[in-house]
């Protein structure tokens, strides 16, 4: 990957389910260490968009080049290794961990099923929960034994155990309390200052985009119809209600 | 008194197995007033909203009174003057039968009209509540509803029997921005329709701020601050509530203070440590261990209601030292 190349170049994408096209020749960018923000009504595409860019469902057209390689045309085999660099994190922190498996498992899963577990391995996870300011301890737990924040903060522990240069957020403090949500976009960013991460967001929480994303696309329809600096003051009209 | 209380709730404590959830609540809602509840997951909202319907969970016991017009009847009698708009909009609607049919019954179980008055009277809830071509509508399958006009049908069953009192449980949680403020608008305007006060639980301040007259904010089965929403939130009394809003991201309808600037990512305040749980509260104000002004008292006595202002109550020892903005307050550390 050349210096000049964003890390992630989304190119006239499209997703179609039969006769509906859910993303209509989509197009974006976004480098190590920003975070663009997808908006947009229910419906509009982010989730269709964020499923093809992490090629779980292959676009029906367009190019998805992430550290300069076009993913699209990969096979299976070929994406394998690219698949730990790019990690979804959902809204829903208790249904993206397995009820059965203690956290530690959870968070050691990535490490063992990409063949880099080893005698290291338990001091990893231990490190990565610390990380994402879990007490170690909290490794022993099943999720139901967590709150929401501390869920949320497992499953970004998780992510992490993979070593991505990409997270795709789907709404991931939607669920959460203010004072709970807070601190995890605290830990976001400093995820991102310390690791360069860039991170695709979607959020339907102005105010929140506001705060986190440095750009943000409004998704209409499947269409991009307005891309901004997330900080930007809505036009009037336009406004945040 | 200032007007007529509608619904009035005194010292209600809800407990399981002798472990109390509920510690002790009391408010009025006036006629048409939007009283919001407020308060992180556990602190005792929903079940709160449950009392108030006559339906709590097995296993709770529930000791204070809940007077709706001074009557304190509970069960089918508050149920249908007092009617509920539940979290979770897909859950409440049965699929297997059409939503016309599902409203009527709903008339049918508390007043005793004709099937035909029936229909008339779930098409005109139906109609009221912004859904196009309700006579057809009616007909349909919620399966055959969008996400938005499913959270409306459900808005004109809670409303169909002009209720007095509305409570609304998070009813916003899973919707996006636009759905959002559809759901509250269609409230606010079935309050004025049908003359009803609404109960709105949330955690969403912004929530609070735009929609509600009056705000009770609870923290771990207790009151913690009550009082008109603009004042709570202009000038918080209790450290939780202005740790609550010192939380938000500036820019937020909820929170005063500077919008975010390009490149500029301020860390946000917040609140330390977790809630209580009920079974394991500390002494004094269940609040003093996470709060950044706890002092000695704040540890030993659990503080009572002191009204600061005309209808303002806090529960807090330390309120006339909260700092507001309470930003610097609760700033984190840096893990």
């Amino acid at each position: 990957m050349s210096p000049n190349q964003p890390l992630l170049d989304v190119r006239d994408l499209v997703v179609r389910y039969g006769t509906v096209t859910a993303v209509d020749r989509v197009s974006f960018t976004l480098d190590a260490g920003e975070t663009l923000a997808l908006n947009g009504p229910s419906g509009c595409g982010k989730s269709s968009t964020v499923t093809a860019v992490l090629q779980l469902r292959r676009p029906d057209a367009g190019e998805v080049r992430f550290e300069g390689r076009e993913l699209t045309r990969l096979t299976e085999r070929e994406l394998r290794p690219v698949r730990p660099r790019m990690q979804p994190v959902f809204q829903d922190p208790y249904g993206s961990l397995s009820p059965r498996h203690r956290i530690r498992d959870a968070v050691a899963e990535p490490l063992r099923v990409q063949g880099r577990w080893d005698a290291a391995g338990p001091a990893r996870v231990a490190e990565l929960l610390d990380r994402v300011g879990l007490d170690p301890a909290y490794g022993d737990r099943f999720p139901y034994e967590l709150s929401g924040g501390q869920c949320q903060r497992a499953g970004i522990a998780r992510a992490l155990a993979s070593e991505p240069r990409l997270l795709v957020l789907d709404e991931p403090v939607s669920a959460l309390d203010p004072s709970v949500r807070a601190g995890v976009l605290n830990l976001l960013a400093d995820l991102q200052d310390e690791l360069g991460l860039a991170y695709l967001f979607i959020c339907h929480d102005r105010s929140v985009v506001r705060h986190f994303a440095d750009r943000a696309i409004e998704l209409r329809d499947g269409r991009v119809a307005e891309v901004t600096p997330a900080w930007r003051p809505p036009s009037p009209g336009a406004g945040p209600r | 008194m200032e007007s007529e209380v509608l619904l009035s709730v005194r010292g209600l404590r809800i407990a399981f197995a002798g472990v109390e959830a509920v510690r002790g609540l009391s408010f009025d809602v006036r006629p048409r007033e939007v009283l919001a509840l407020v308060g992180e997951s556990g602190a005792g909202k929903s079940l709160t909203a449950r009392a108030l319907l006559g339906m709590l969970p097995r296993g709770a016991t529930a000791s204070g009174s809940v007077r709706l017009r001074g009557d304190t009847r509970g069960g089918a009698q508050r149920g249908s003057r007092i009617a509920l708009v539940p979290q979770d909009a897909l859950s409440a609607l049965s699929p297997v039968h059409p939503v016309g049919d599902q409203l009527a019954a709903a008339v049918r179980s508390v007043a005793r009209v004709s099937r035909k008055e029936a229909r008339a009277r779930a098409v005109a809830a139906l109609d009221r509540v912004g859904i196009p071509d309700a006579v057809r509508k009616a007909r349909a399958y919620p399966h055959e509803y969008s996400g938005g006009m499913r959270q409306r049908a459900v808005i004109a069953m809670a409303t169909v029997n002009e209720p007095d009192v509305v409570v609304a449980d998070e009813p916003t949680t899973a919707l996006d921005a636009e759905l959002q403020e559809q759901v509250l608008r269609v409230l606010g305007e079935q309050r004025e329709a049908v003359g009803a006060a609404l109960v709105l639980i949330t955690h969403d301040l912004a929530v609070v701020r735009e929609h509600a007259d009056r705000v009770l904010v609870m923290y771990a089965g207790r009151q913690v601050e009550q009082g008109p929403a603009a004042r709570v939130l202009d000038r918080p009394r209790a450290p939780y509530t202005a740790g609550l809003l010192a939380s938000l991201p500036s820019g937020e309808p909820g929170a005063p203070g500077e919008p975010a600037r390009a490149g500029v990512r301020r860390r946000l305040p917040t609140i330390p440590g977790v809630p209580p749980v009920p079974d394991a509260l500390p002494p004094g104000c269940a609040f003093a261990p996470r709060c950044p002004l706890a002092e000695d008292r704040c540890r030993r006595e659990e503080p009572q209601p002191w009204q600061v202002d005309d209808g303002h109550e806090v529960s807090c020892h330390r309120w006339d030292d909260v700092p507001y903005p309470a930003a610097e307050l609760f700033q984190e550390q840096r893990a």
